[in-house]
């Protein structure tokens, strides 16, 4: 029994923190913002060469052989500095549903290439229901002799424009397992249509796709035909636990630095942190914040570990992270006063970047709902 | 990281199922007495029929026969001398198995360990020895009518006389006094605010000694005042010496949050499960109440903090386990309880539908009235045991490091 972090992940930790001091600081996450692509190809070189790329995957591919647990050490530093680059899409969400639904032969055409950088993966599964179940996959894909010929529209799909391929959830059949199969597609391919959305959270870049009878052949298919929502869910989960480690390193950020403040501004001639109605605030948020680490990490060890409560973990961590990130967030701009509601101040960044975590993969009430449901309430 | 067992933790884990399987018997739990357990765990057994006291004395004892006292104290104190994992095995397991509480519970996790931590020799093998094996109950003299939050403004004064210190004053929520052998108590034996203050362990049949029953907003009398005129203790009784009762106090407060918030987690998880079972049998319109998106909805959210503050507690056990004391981080894990097992009592309400306006004493009642005590009782939780407003202060100051507030 041991929950805590070993020597080799804290290492990996103060080493991510002070890299992304270094090269990610808000200056430079706003610039980037502003930017058609939204990251930095040379950061994203170098968050390579430190391997972050390769955490989750097994050395025959050219991972680390790591798990989520290091993963999350990585994204919590992540999270703290609204870091913007194509990891949790590519890494977190399309590379390990790769590693965990794929065949022997497309992960060893596709895993080396997420490791070392080379190419990226993303997954479009949302359609304009909405929806982050099975029943919100509409878009279909008619088999056509030996291929699939996709039509109709995905939305919110993360990175795609910087991605080499993405994974598609199709409705196949009704009546032939969970009636979805996911298709491996050429991010290039001709008819994929893309444009970009606006984001609340600046620093993320998200896509509508259409796909205008994009054919793709047989052996695209990422698990078994009709058993795509099967494929999905396992890497998807690892997604939950990856975007509740941003959240947690995001509100975390935000609550010390509403402590930073609360120690040294001043009104009616003391430090504001000495009123109780600003400390008790600051004390929500600890408890809030350490509560959201215990159960990413809870969710980490048993997504990795593969124990049968690992996607009831999976929405407890991101439930509870989704509240949590909001609420500390949006605590900090009201400690913060004035200036934390200008462009200016860094508070918009920690509260914007919240609001993406909480509404991606599923918001809070959506996960209680699968809570609910695992508990057979 | 590794949410394991190791094989011996293992080995502990099921021989204690096993004993407990084989002891339980004659105490399980039965009816409305058990439901005033489940709702009422923090608190210990109060004032209660004497018969119910002498049920938790034997419990207590046979855990004692059976090796199952003192499971985290050194075994040269009668203890088990297990790891810290092992008390929180054996918490867990005690409420899983819905035991009789503890009912030398201030002796085992507050007196006993502040003893082995300051007492003398002399005080170690004069009182350890009887405390674990429940042949006399202890009970906590802190709060004042007076002192409350501000617990080092206590008035209680102890002045020496010879060999001897003469003690006046009144005591306030003290649990099991009119049981106990023993209280410690805190004391004013100088002026200054802190370091004026000491430690007592004061017999309770000692001349001048007077409790009287305090009838709580359940009905119920758990709690006591204590009155001190003139009673006379001997100086050997003091726990560390003259003008350290602060310090000596905190080592009793600190076992106090960390010693009891496994079993509080497993309780508050163990009603939320009877809640569950409450909220499918309550039928409205012909529907069941666990199919209402919003119960299910407060349900959910509820599991999911039960389960926070057990990761919360492991992370705590953990750093521990890794050489630190036990922080102020501890009053994260009392806080979200209080407030948790508050909200578990809302909910149970809000299923309950009219049947809430019943009191818990009504045969109709559901659960037997455990809801009902439940929605009473837990209003004392984020008072008893440092109020949410102090612990709030302590996470503020001591751990976020803010100036202290006013």
């Amino acid at each position: 029994m041991d929950f805590g972090f070993n020597e080799e992940q804290e290492l990996l930790r103060s080493q991510a923190r002070d890299f992304l001091d270094r090269e990610c600081g808000s200056a430079r996450v706003r610039e980037l913002m502003a930017t058609e692509d939204g990251y930095d190809e040379g950061m994203w070189r170098r968050m390579v060469e430190l391997g972050w790329t390769a955490i989750p995957f097994p050395e025959q591919y050219g991972g680390l052989g790591l798990g989520i647990v290091d993963l999350v050490v990585v994204l919590e530093e992540m999270g703290r500095h609204t870091t913007p680059a194509p990891l949790q899409s590519s890494v977190a969400l399309a590379g390990t549903t790769l590693l965990l639904a794929g065949s022997e032969e497309q992960r060893a055409r596709l895993l080396p290439g997420i490791c070392d950088g080379t190419g990226r993966g993303t997954v479009a599964l949302v359609e304009a229901s909405g929806r982050w179940d099975a029943h919100g996959v509409q878009l279909r894909a008619q088999q056509s002799g030996d291929a699939y010929v996709l039509r109709g529209e995905k939305l919110f799909v993360p990175d795609v424009h910087v991605s080499d391929w993405m994974l598609v959830a199709t409705r196949t059949a009704e009546n032939s397992g969970d009636g979805l199969t996911l298709l491996l597609v050429d991010s290039r391919a001709p008819r994929v249509r893309t444009r970009r959305l606006g984001t609340i959270d600046q620093t993320r870049r998200l896509f509508e796709v259409g796909f205008d009878d994009v054919e793709v052949p047989a052996d695209a298919v990422i698990g078994a035909p009709g058993r795509g929502w099967a494929a999905l869910r396992r890497g998807l989960d690892r997604a939950l636990v990856a975007v509740s480690a941003e959240l947690c390193g995001t509100a975390q950020r935000a609550m010390e630095m509403s402590v930073d403040y609360a120690k040294t501004r001043q009104q009616f001639g003391r430090p504001i942190g000495a009123y109780q109605a600003v400390s008790h605030k600051l004390a929500d948020m600890l408890v809030q914040v350490e509560s959201a680490k215990s159960l990413t990490y809870y969710a980490a060890w048993a997504v990795d570990n593969d124990v049968p409560e690992a996607p009831l973990a999976a929405s407890m961590a991101k439930a509870y992270a989704s509240d949590a990130a909001r609420w500390v967030t949006g605590a900090a701009i009201q400690v913060h006063g004035g200036i934390g509601f200008t462009w200016e101040h860094d508070a918009h960044l920690f509260f914007k970047r919240a609001k993406w975590g909480e509404a991606t993969f599923g918001d809070a009430a959506h996960h209680r709902a699968r809570v609910a449901e695992a508990l057979d309430l | 990281m590794d949410f394991s067992l190791s094989p011996e933790q293992q080995r502990f884990r099921d021989d204690l199922r096993g004993w407990l399987h084989e002891n339980l018997g004659d105490f399980a739990p039965s009816g409305r007495a058990q439901s005033a357990e489940t709702a009422a765990p923090l608190e210990t057994i109060g004032r209660r029929a004497q018969v119910e006291i002498e049920r938790g004395r034997a419990w207590q004892r046979r855990l004692f026969e059976g090796g199952y006292a003192g499971i985290s104290w050194p075994r040269e104190f009668g203890g088990r001398g297990g790891s810290i994992i092992e008390e929180m095995i054996f918490n867990q397991e005690l409420a899983e198995a819905k035991t009789p509480p503890l009912i030398n519970v201030i002796g085992l996790y507050m007196a006993g360990p502040t003893i082995i931590a300051h007492g003398t020799d002399a005080q170690k093998s004069r009182y350890l020895a009887p405390l674990l094996r429940c042949d006399e109950i202890w009970c906590q003299g802190f709060s004042e009518p007076n002192s409350g939050s501000d617990l080092a403004s206590l008035q209680t004064r102890a002045v020496r006389d010879g060999d001897r210190y003469v003690i006046n004053g009144q005591k306030v929520w003290t649990s099991l006094a009119h049981v106990a052998k023993w209280c410690i108590l805190l004391t004013r034996t100088g002026g200054e605010k802190y370091g004026g203050l000491t430690y007592f362990i004061v017999d309770m049949e000692s001349p001048g000694v007077e409790v009287k029953p305090l009838r709580q907003i359940t009905g119920d009398a758990e709690f006591n005042e204590m009155f001190f005129t003139d009673v006379r203790v001997p100086a050997e009784n003091i726990l560390g010496s003259e003008g350290e009762g602060w310090r000596v106090a905190m080592t009793t407060l600190m076992h106090e949050r960390a010693s009891l918030g496994v079993g509080l987690q497993v309780r508050s998880r163990i009603a939320l499960e009877e809640l569950r079972t409450l909220a499918r049998a309550t039928m409205e319109d012909g529907r069941s109440r666990a199919a209402d998106p919003l119960v299910r909805q407060r349900l959910a959210q509820l599991f999911i903090e039960c389960e926070a503050m057990r990761f919360n507690g492991y992370r705590g056990l953990t750093r521990m386990l890794r050489g630190e004391q036990p922080g102020p981080e501890g009053s994260i894990n009392k806080l979200m309880w209080s407030e948790v097992n508050q909200r578990i009592a809302d909910a149970a309400m809000e299923v309950m539908g009219p049947a809430a306006m019943l009191s818990p004493d009504d045969p109709d009642s559901p659960g037997e009235g455990r809801w009902s005590y439940l929605l009473l009782r837990s209003r004392a939780n984020s008072i008893e045991g440092g109020t949410s407003e102090v612990l709030r202060n302590i996470l503020a100051e001591r751990v976020l490091g803010l100036p202290r507030s006013r």
